[in-house]
């Protein structure tokens, strides 16, 4: 599905990724934790095109095409879905208008005929019923007075609308309630499937109680520092991140001994 | 200077070649109002760039040019040319107006409720109405703007509208002034009367559509009284082709309760120019002021708004958005004056503006005048660009960076219509808005 060889990123002068190898195959659920300041969101924001970054060395193809040759629409429309950590609000913009103008752009992109909105109204309160939304914000403008346990919701309902090869949450369950927390869990769990792959960006484990990850990958000063299964998040419940410092100088003496 | 006189000196002379065929040339009356504005008009002449309400706006490209009065049968415009500008809705009351004279093969009656009478103020004026003589030129400002003055002077046509007290007209009514390639290097000057009797209630669409390629004007002045628990709701829509000049003035006189509702879109001319006054004359009057303008290209925008609290317990309520593109210029002046018996007035006045482009430009003043203590009047004006956040989030769910610029501008604009109360009217704007927007093809379903 995704593979990541030794991507290095940087913004402005400052080098954020310094060498991210990451494998996702065919319905795999990776984990990517770590602390502030890791990269955990330049990976996600590089992945899904956002602009100010400057691509170093590395390459990284999604579903054997170059996805970093792609602008991000065509990365959307191939089936990558980017859950914001911070929503933006569209003032003016009814929900329902962005969903239709989603679909239908990925459906132009895919060669297909546009759905009209009736078509569409349908499949979407099926999906917002799964986010526990009320349909009322439906006709509302996209995010606007919504709560931020309502935002991360929506981007849930987006995701599940559009229903991507490959999804990526952006610490979507930071800020959020247990509630919230196990709507997020419950929409994720829901569209796992043998062909939907998923990467989910978090700071806390607590999310991992809620989906069981196949991976889960520690970043660390731009790069990999460690990977293990499910059980690693509890490892590091216990140990906290401050290991790392001194697992990264351990790696340091090891390449500099060989 | 000589120019300035010159100009004046040029209407006075289309007057004087008129005055015997303008409409109501045989009612004393009539012709002793029009008589008086164009003396008005030749006192104050045209206004100078040092006047404070026209600081941002230039009249020169008016001046330069020797606009003459027109011929309205000189050009012809069938149903199909104004196919894209009226309703759907089939029962829709529409008076037609084509290079300032009333078009009757292109109007629509509709049944209206009894006594209610929506005519062509030509109609009237020739007449010699005796209602009609109380509030023309009662409410539009004398003192104020020359072109009141000129537009009395000149005024061709119009509607006039009466709305007998207590009397709910629920069909909103289309009042639509068409510029054909008939109009080019003409003056077309329309005046609209909105007389609501008290508890009355009534809709009005006013727009403006230019179908020619040169250069013309139109003068248009609205009054509208709205006495005792009435509520008038007029949207104007002005599209005038982007070689035309557009200078309008609405001005409103509120009773007690009474409520009124001006949205003013402005799309189209070269230049544009709004004067909006509402007096609150008696307790518990509201007005609610909405406007979008829209420039591009050259265009240049000056909408000028005058609220005036005079009376206790009186609300406004202002909300005037701007998109600039090109090397277009926008003007939002906003005055709201309250009055030291104007005790507990609660007003609010908003201005944001888009720019979308670095030759753009727009100039946001709001001018509170407040004698009460007792009040509460907020403003805020603001200018931005596009969030850079919100195009890459609209990208990542699959939209071309035009067509998410689309979007995000629509959905600006839109903030404007969508709280538009009567559907027909609501969808008619989203429709015109769309077709103006850059890349709006990729928006259409």
């Amino acid at each position: 599905m995704l593979s990541i060889k030794n991507l290095h990123a940087s913004v402005e002068d400052s080098e954020i990724l310094r060498g991210i190898n990451l494998e996702v195959g065919d319905g795999e659920v990776h984990a990517v934790m770590g602390p502030n300041g890791s990269g955990k969101s330049t990976l996600a924001g590089v992945l899904a095109g956002r602009e100010g970054y400057t691509i170093g060395e590395g390459e990284v193809t999604f579903e054997g095409k170059d996805l970093l040759a792609m602008e991000p629409q065509e990365r959307a429309c191939e089936g990558l879905f980017l859950a914001f950590q911070y929503p933006v609000e569209i003032p003016g913009v009814s929900n329902v208008y962005l969903l239709k103008s989603a679909v239908n752009a990925m459906r132009k992109y895919q060669g297909e005929e546009e759905l009209d909105a009736m078509d569409l109204v349908g499949l979407i309160k099926e999906k917002m019923n799964l986010t526990g939304m009320d349909d009322s914000l439906l006709y509302r403008s996209v995010n606007e007075g919504f709560s931020g346990g309502e935002k991360k919701r929506n981007e849930m309902l987006q995701m599940a609308v559009l229903e991507p090869k490959l999804a990526i949450l952006d610490e979507t369950d930071s800020g959020l309630d247990i509630d919230a927390l196990k709507i997020v869990a419950d929409v994720v769990n829901r569209l796992r499937d043998a062909n939907r792959s998923f990467i989910l960006i978090t700071h806390y484990q607590r999310l991992l109680d809620y989906i069981v990850p196949d991976q889960v990958h520690v970043l660390h000063n731009g790069h990999i520092a460690k990977s293990g299964d499910a059980d690693l998040p509890r490892e590091l419940e216990k140990t906290g991140y401050g290991w790392l410092t001194g697992a990264e100088e351990a790696a340091a003496e090891a390449t500099g001994e060989q | 200077m000589t120019e300035i006189n010159e100009t004046v000196g040029h209407f006075k002379g289309l007057y004087t070649e008129a005055e015997d065929r303008l409409p109501g040339a045989s009612v004393a009356w009539v012709a002793r109002r029009r008589q008086a504005a164009i003396n008005r008009f030749a006192e104050q002449g045209m206004p100078a760039p040092r006047d404070e309400e026209w600081k941002y706006t230039s009249l020169r490209p008016i001046e330069k040019r020797a606009f003459a009065l027109p011929e309205p049968d000189a050009h012809e415009v069938s149903l199909t040319d104004i196919d894209p500008y009226v309703f759907d809705e089939p029962t829709a009351h529409r008076l037609v107006f084509v290079d300032g004279a009333y078009s009757e093969r292109l109007s629509q009656a509709s049944a209206l409720p009894q006594g209610v009478t929506a005519h062509p103020l030509s109609q009237a004026l020739d007449a010699g109405d005796e209602a009609l003589s109380h509030h023309l030129g009662h409410y539009a400002d004398p003192e104020g703007t020359p072109f009141v003055a000129l537009n009395t002077a000149l005024m061709s046509d119009g509607v006039y509208l009466h709305v007998p007290a207590g009397v709910t007209v629920a069909t909103p009514i289309h009042v639509l002034f068409v510029a054909s390639a008939g109009a080019e290097e003409r003056v077309l000057s329309y005046r609209n009367v909105l007389v609501a009797g008290e508890g009355a209630s009534a809709t009005v669409l006013e727009s403006y559509v230019g179908l020619a390629e040169g250069a013309y004007l139109t003068n248009t002045v609205t009054e509208a009284v709205a006495p005792e628990g009435a509520r008038l709701a007029v949207y104007k829509l002005q599209e005038e082709a982007t070689s035309g000049y557009h200078i309008a003035a609405f001005e409103a006189y509120q009773g007690g309760a009474s409520e009124v509702y001006h949205h003013n879109m402005s799309l189209g001319a070269r230049l544009a120019r709004n004067d909006i006054n509402d007096a609150l004359d008696h307790e518990g009057a509201h007005v609610g002021l909405n406007g979008l303008y829209l420039g591009d290209g050259r265009q240049h925008v000056d909408n000028h708004t005058r609220i005036d609290h005079l009376q206790p317990r009186t609300t406004s309520q202002e909300y005037y958005k701007g998109i600039l593109d090109g090397r277009s210029r926008g003007v939002f002046n906003g005055k709201v004056v309250v009055q030291p018996q104007a005790q507990e007035t609660s007003s609010d006045q908003q201005n944001r503006n888009l720019l979308l482009s670095r030759n753009a430009e727009v100039d946001p003043k709001p001018e509170l005048e407040i004698f009460a203590d007792d009040v509460s009047c907020t403003h805020g004006a603001t200018i931005g660009q596009l969030d850079e956040d919100a195009l890459f989030f609209l990208q990542t769910r699959g939209m071309a960076y035009a067509e998410a610029r689309s979007l995000l501008i629509f959905g600006f604009a839109n903030e404007i219509i969508e709280g538009i109360p009567i559907e027909q009217v609501r969808y008619r704007l989203e429709d015109r808005l769309m077709r103006r927007l850059p890349h709006a093809e990729a928006m259409e379903e």
